[in-house]
């Protein structure tokens, strides 16, 4: 019971890992790196867009994204009773 | 003439006082909090007592990472390489992504003092921990030398002496407070020092972007219009001006694409790898704590980040417009001031009087050091003393901090791994805490040696350090709780194999130890920079890894059952030997 109940733990938060870990990706290799030049076409105010994703849009998403995850985390504590 | 002079005077002793005074209370005050925080016993020497708030560790986490180097030269690297500067934001942040989620709650879970300790127990053997010794060492060093040198080089310039003597008073202010309060006392004067540079970063920043653009946030700022009323977005007329001279537009920098993604991995990889950064987690009271106070940090790493890359099309448009092609006999008087720390150095190759400054390097006469563009923005932009002042205590706070947290990763490598650990497990923990102590001066000593007389290749190894943790530490640690199966001849394969590779590549494309001139980027593997070379050399770690373990016997049950255990977050009782 107690093994399986971490197993499924265990489970939804490599889950959760997988999706954070992508978005992560793609802000900072995707969006800042990869498809700059093609972002590059369109503007945000005064910035091309890749630009602006490698020098100030990825750092953003990164503080979300572990906020993200905090608040998942502790949910998923709550569900197996790990929040004691 | 007289009078012109006796101006500068005032104004020259303006500054100085203003820093005296203002370097004067916050050594004071981190003084005074070592004093109050001393340390009493091991774990409190090693891990603060464990019962750090998250919010508390967050701003000590964010003083402890930005060092001299992010507080000094960050803006300064951007601000010449444009868009290529966004390796070092994206590398500098995101690895801390890949700590919350990958490794800071699982190794709080785990509960030990240090980075060596997971390795040594996790792999159960003494070999493993011995390696892990010895990398957190090479790290460490290489990182805390440069740090000294950022105090110097402060004191140098702001305060007028020798900078060996500005090595020898830095040295003292840590020595007292890393020897007295271990990591408690570390603790809380990287929270007053967070607050003092964050403070000194933003004050000019928001001064120069309300200037240029009338936008008080600097973030903001350089996506706006300048506000001489042309209409122009200030990113614009900077790439307009960079290939007027020649150079690379600003936006779009003159890496390859292939070495921008290796060094920005590399970085982030080796961030997270970092022992100095990892044991911060070791500090808070639950795997709960460890998350958030990973998310506070980063947060507070940001506010500064995000502001630097605008500092740095600040600065850069500042520079161009108040010097290209100027007459250099009416220069302002910043420029004088630094040409004597040989910071900033013309040359009138054409002796037309006038500063050329272009991407032509035989046509170039202006070379200006990345370190400028931070130290000497406030007087550059014309801002009051005490704002120049500010940013020489943020500068020492940086450095300051940074230095301490690397220091104590030192000594508790040398008298918990190392005696407490492999020489002498019957130590008493009276004697541990003498011996941590000991370590700690013996550790101090060591890197002032280096900041005094800095090795040629201070720059370089900071770069080597990412790489060193890259290569080393994050496949180890990662595989040790992601990856049950793997065993302790697999780990410490990897980690052999990593590091030797790495170091090979930076002596030979780096530092040029084993050709008769350092070979040029063509013959890079994969036209990968030394810099960028962790990336490569992790890979090969986790490959070299996993293929040994498949061929050698699985870890005992009971290291099995640790991993399992590591993976719940309940019952990360107090942190133990």
């Amino acid at each position: 019971m107690e093994k399986n109940n971490s197993k499924a733990y265990w489970k939804e938060n490599i889950k959760y890992l997988f999706i954070l870990l992508s978005v992560w990706f793609l802000v900072s290799f995707g969006a800042g790196i990869l498809f700059k030049d093609l972002l590059n076409e369109f503007k945000f105010g005064g910035f091309k867009l890749g630009f602006w994703f490698a020098q100030q849009g990825s750092m953003y998403v990164f503080v979300i994204l572990i906020f993200i995850y905090v608040k998942l985390m502790n949910k998923l504590d709550k569900k197996y009773g790990y929040d004691k | 003439m007289d009078m012109i002079n006796s101006i500068s005077l005032v104004e020259s002793i303006g500054v100085q006082n203003w820093t005296y005074i203002l370097v004067g209370i916050t050594f004071t005050l981190y003084i005074g909090i070592a004093v109050w925080a001393r340390a009493g016993s091991t774990k409190e020497f090693y891990v603060a007592g464990g019962g750090v708030s998250p919010l508390a560790n967050g701003m000590a986490t964010a003083a402890d990472w930005m060092s001299a180097a992010s507080f000094i030269s960050m803006a300064g690297i951007i601000s010449f390489a444009g868009y290529d500067g966004a390796v070092y934001l994206m590398g500098w942040t995101g690895g801390y992504v890949l700590l919350a989620l990958l490794l800071a709650p699982y190794l709080r879970k785990f509960g030990k003092f240090t980075v060596p300790d997971f390795i040594g127990d996790r792999y159960y053997s003494n070999t493993a921990r011995l390696v892990g010794v010895i990398c957190a060492l090479l790290v460490s060093f290489t990182y805390v030398a440069g740090q000294m040198r950022g105090v110097g080089l402060v004191f140098s310039r702001f305060l007028e002496v020798d900078i060996n003597t500005g090595v020898v008073i830095g040295m003292l202010i840590v020595l007292f407070y890393a020897v007295l309060g271990g990591m408690k006392g570390i603790t809380y004067t990287q929270v007053a020092q967070y607050c003092v540079l964050i403070f000194a970063f933003m004050v000019p920043a928001i001064f120069i972007s309300i200037q240029m653009t009338g936008n008080p946030i600097p973030q903001l700022g350089f996506g706006s219009e300048l506000v001489d009323g042309s209409g122009t977005f200030l990113l614009d007329k900077l790439d307009g001006l960079s290939t007027d001279l020649g150079f690379a537009e600003y936006t779009q920098g003159s890496k390859s694409l292939v070495d921008v993604f290796a060094i920005t991995l590399a970085l982030m990889v080796g961030t997270a790898g970092l022992p100095h950064v990892i044991v911060r987690f070791f500090t808070v009271k639950r795997v709960k704590d460890a998350r958030k106070s990973a998310g506070i940090a980063l947060l507070l790493i940001v506010i500064l980040y995000s502001t630097a890359p605008a500092v740095a099309a600040f600065a850069r448009t500042n520079m161009i417009e108040t010097l290209s092609n100027k007459s250099y006999a009416t220069v302002p008087e910043w420029f004088k001031k630094w040409e004597t720390t040989g910071l900033i150095t013309f040359i009138d190759k054409n002796n037309d009087g006038l500063i050329q400054y272009v991407a032509d390097k035989n046509k170039n006469e202006l070379v200006v050091d990345n370190d400028i563009m931070v130290l000497a923005n406030p007087e550059i932009a014309e801002l009051p003393n005490w704002v120049i002042a500010l940013v020489a205590a943020g500068a020492l706070a940086a450095a300051l901090s940074t230095a301490a947290g690397l220091l104590l990763v030192i000594s508790a490598s040398v008298s918990h791994d190392l005696i407490k650990k492999i020489i002498n497990p019957k130590i008493s923990e009276k004697n541990e805490l003498i011996a941590a102590r000991f370590s700690a001066v013996v550790a101090v000593c060591v890197a002032g040696y280096f900041g005094i007389n800095p090795p040629g290749f201070v720059a370089a190894t900071v770069a080597l350090a990412f790489g060193l943790a890259a290569a080393s530490f994050f496949p180890a640690i990662i595989l040790g709780i992601f990856y049950k199966r793997m065993n302790k001849e697999g780990a410490i394969a990897g980690m052999v194999v990593g590091i030797v590779v790495m170091l090979y590549y930076m002596l030979k494309y780096k530092l040029g130890w084993f050709d008769e001139v350092t070979p040029d980027k063509s013959e890079w593997w994969f036209g990968i920079s030394p810099e960028g070379f962790g990336s490569v050399a992790m890979l090969l770690n986790f490959i070299v890894s996993i293929t040994i373990m498949k061929f050698t016997p699985e870890p005992p049950i009971e290291v099995q059952e640790i991993v399992e255990q590591i993976r719940i977050p309940i019952g990360a009782g107090e942190a133990t030997h």
